[in-house]
């Protein structure tokens, strides 16, 4: 039993990390319906940005850990946000009216720049996390959780709180519902869709910024390449839980988090010591096809009628 | 200029000139690239062959039938380890090129079923993601399939396939015809012509067939398309079918020439530059499918060139040519959309679609204001 709870916290931190980057593809896509393909990019620059940071404050600077981590944290977000402004400026705007697939190929076109101008800024070595955070464990009914585990999983439902909020709460959030729904609409309405567009991406690339630093807390190192697989897992999350659904993008990251550590702890049981864990991967995408096959358009996506 | 190629195209002498011209510079590439460029560029030229009927096969599924598939390397993956497996000393095996072909072209049709069938309800992004998901399943298989019992080798793959061999002849030897010698790379480039001419010439008969419109109609509109008669699953499943034996035949071709084939050359990166060969030459239209795949593939070869091009320009290395070229190859894909959405050679039907002919416009705006007055 204390395996099975260890790993449902194990992929209830992971789930949390997958929502936070799932929602800056949902958010784009509800409003855009374009797989923004460089997100995971962004979050590894996320990551890679504060990394510099904290490096050069740790050891330019000898400033305190905690200071550092929260300067490198605010400086990946800014990073972040600009470079996420920028992409959507120069490599989706002048594609609002074409189809939908040449956006496809230029967003995969500015991931492998975002990619490689990371490789030649830091290199193709893995970049270790700075000792910024003493870890303390402590014991659950036989399983174990850390503090940064739980700042993690503290840190991401009070960003998804927030941005609920935001959307559902505020004049902002109206306007942003109003675009997805209709941009001519919303224009007539005084709305500015292009600010709006702006802005949704500027709100998702900071989620992916801080989702990045996480992932390099939580797995110690950064390396240029760790957006692509990233991204890959929380467009699957999106998916899962409908795209273009706030609460759809939430449910589907904590689900494939849960489903791919339960997954990996459980495979070699169920299929009789088969299937190895490395088949963690095949679970996540199984699950995924599964549930697509049933409810093709997520578990809380809307039925999209067929197209008139 | 136009009016002059317009009258041109359609005489029928000058068509045939043309085309003589090119089957004569289609046969003489691999000795001219061999001079003026070096052996490594034959190479280049034959994986050139391989994409473009990687690409052509994609073509089916995403350009006509407009099915959106990211997982398409994962065909060609299964071409090729079917040709590993019963043409190489893993399992003692050695199957001439005859069986092991199409028998790998059969087995990716399989898979492409096997995918097409659980699809079929989805649209758009969704099934962009489960080909994707199906990709990366069969690539996982293929690199952990080394336990309990030892099918596929795992990562290290599978090592000394055997070349082609037709009517006696190794490919992977230099044989002499008529005072002419022709190493391995050209006689594999005179293998894949002839098969990618059977391709292109496959792909233009079904394009204009009952069965390509069908696809064509699907693409339009799905509802519109089953209420005029078409039996919507099968001609879809088709697609999927149809498209997966194209990979699954250059996957076959690509494990003989290359003699080894590992996991790691069908990840999803692959799937997505086929994705790119398609989108970036013109979805649907055969010209821009086979200009996209051999630029994707020449491109980011030249780019290793930066390298001498810093040493022109500046006297010295600055960045590793090889760090660059893909930042290079990204620029260039983000640019080349922004400038050409429509791709660089767009079919007839896109190209009315993103320009309408400009005398109709203009004359519908005529009337339009001339009714307000």
């Amino acid at each position: 039993m204390d395996i099975f709870l260890q790993q449902l916290i194990n992929g209830l931190v992971l789930g949390s990390i997958y929502a936070l980057i799932a929602l800056g593809y949902t958010m784009v896509y509800g409003i855009l319906e374009l797989i923004n393909f460089a997100h995971g990019e962004v979050t590894m620059m996320g990551a890679m940005v504060c990394l510099a940071i904290m490096q050069a404050l740790l050891v330019g600077a000898g400033a305190p850990p905690g200071v550092a981590l929260a300067l490198g944290l605010a400086g990946a977000i800014v990073v972040c946000m600009a470079l996420g402004f920028t992409i959507e400026r120069v490599a989706y705007r002048p594609l609002r009216r074409a189809p939908r697939l040449a956006a496809l190929i230029t967003a995969i076109g500015v991931s492998i720049v975002l990619q490689n101008v990371a490789m030649l800024v830091w290199g193709k070595r893995y970049i270790s996390f700075p000792p910024v955070i003493e870890l303390a464990r402590y014991d659950i009914a036989g399983a174990h959780i850390t503090n940064l585990q739980i700042a993690i999983v503290a840190l991401a439902v009070l960003l998804m709180a927030a941005l609920l909020l935001l959307v559902h709460r505020t004049r902002l959030g109206r306007a942003m519902r109003a675009t997805a729904q209709s941009p001519d609409l919303a224009a007539l309405m005084g709305i500015n869709p292009n600010a709006i567009v702006s802005v949704t991406f500027v709100i998702g690339a900071a989620l992916a910024a801080v989702a990045g630093v996480m992932v390099s807390a939580y797995y110690g190192i950064a390396h240029y390449y760790m957006g692509f697989l990233l991204g890959l897992k929380a467009f699957t999350a999106a998916v899962l839980g409908g795209i273009g659904n706030i609460a759809g993008a939430v449910l589907g990251g904590l689900l494939l988090g849960v489903i791919e550590s339960l997954g990996a702890g459980y495979i070699g049981d169920l299929t009789f010591g088969f299937l190895g864990s490395h088949y963690q991967d095949v679970f996540a995408f199984f699950v995924l096809i599964l549930v697509l096959v049933f409810r093709p358009s997520g578990l809380l996506g809307e039925r999209v009628g067929e197209r008139a | 200029m136009i009016e002059r190629w317009q009258e041109w195209k359609h005489d029928r002498r000058a068509a045939w000139v043309a085309y003589i011209a090119l089957a004569l510079l289609l046969a003489a590439a691999p000795f001219l690239t061999d001079a003026a460029l070096g052996r490594s560029w034959v190479r280049i030229l034959d994986f050139a062959l391989l994409y473009i009927m990687l690409a052509l096969g994609l073509n089916i599924v995403v350009g006509y039938a407009g099915l959106l598939d990211l997982g398409y390397i994962a065909f060609y993956a299964v071409g090729a380890y079917v040709y590993a497996l019963l043409a190489s000393p893993q399992f003692g095996i050695h199957w001439p090129i005859w069986i092991v072909l199409p028998l790998g072209a059969g087995v990716a049709a399989v898979f492409g079923v096997l995918l097409g069938a659980p699809t079929l309800r989805l649209r758009g992004d969704y099934l962009a993601i489960v080909t994707l998901g199906f990709g990366e399943i069969i690539r996982i298989f293929l690199t952990n399939l080394n336990a309990p019992f030892n099918l596929t080798n795992g990562p290290q793959g599978i090592n000394l396939i055997d070349p082609v061999r037709i009517g006696g002849l190794g490919l992977n030897e230099t044989h002499t015809f008529l005072g002419l010698a022709f190493p391995s790379t050209h006689a594999y480039y005179y293998l894949f012509l002839v098969l990618a001419a059977a391709i292109v010439f496959v792909c233009i008969r079904l394009q204009d067939s009952r069965i390509g419109r069908a696809w064509i109609a699907i693409r339009e509109d799905e509802v519109a398309a089953a209420a005029t008669g078409i039996h919507t699953r099968n001609v879809k499943l088709l697609a999927f079918a149809m498209g997966a034996t194209f990979g699954g035949v250059s996957g076959g071709l690509f494990a003989g020439f290359q003699g080894f084939v590992s996991p790691e050359s069908f990840n999803l990166f692959e799937s997505i530059i086929v994705l790119c060969m398609i989108v970036l030459g013109g979805m649907g239209n055969i010209p821009g499918v086979i200009l996209g795949a051999i630029l994707l593939t020449t491109v980011p070869e030249a780019l290793r060139y930066l390298g001498v091009l810093q040493q022109a320009l500046f006297g010295r290395v600055f960045v590793d040519p090889n760090d660059l070229r893909m930042l290079v190859f990204g620029l260039a894909l983000v640019l080349i959309m922004i400038f050409r959405p429509a791709g660089l050679l767009p079919s007839v039907r896109r190209r009315r679609e993103f320009a309408p002919d400009q005398a109709v416009l203009a004359q519908e705006q005529a009337s339009l204001y001339d009714s307000q007055r």
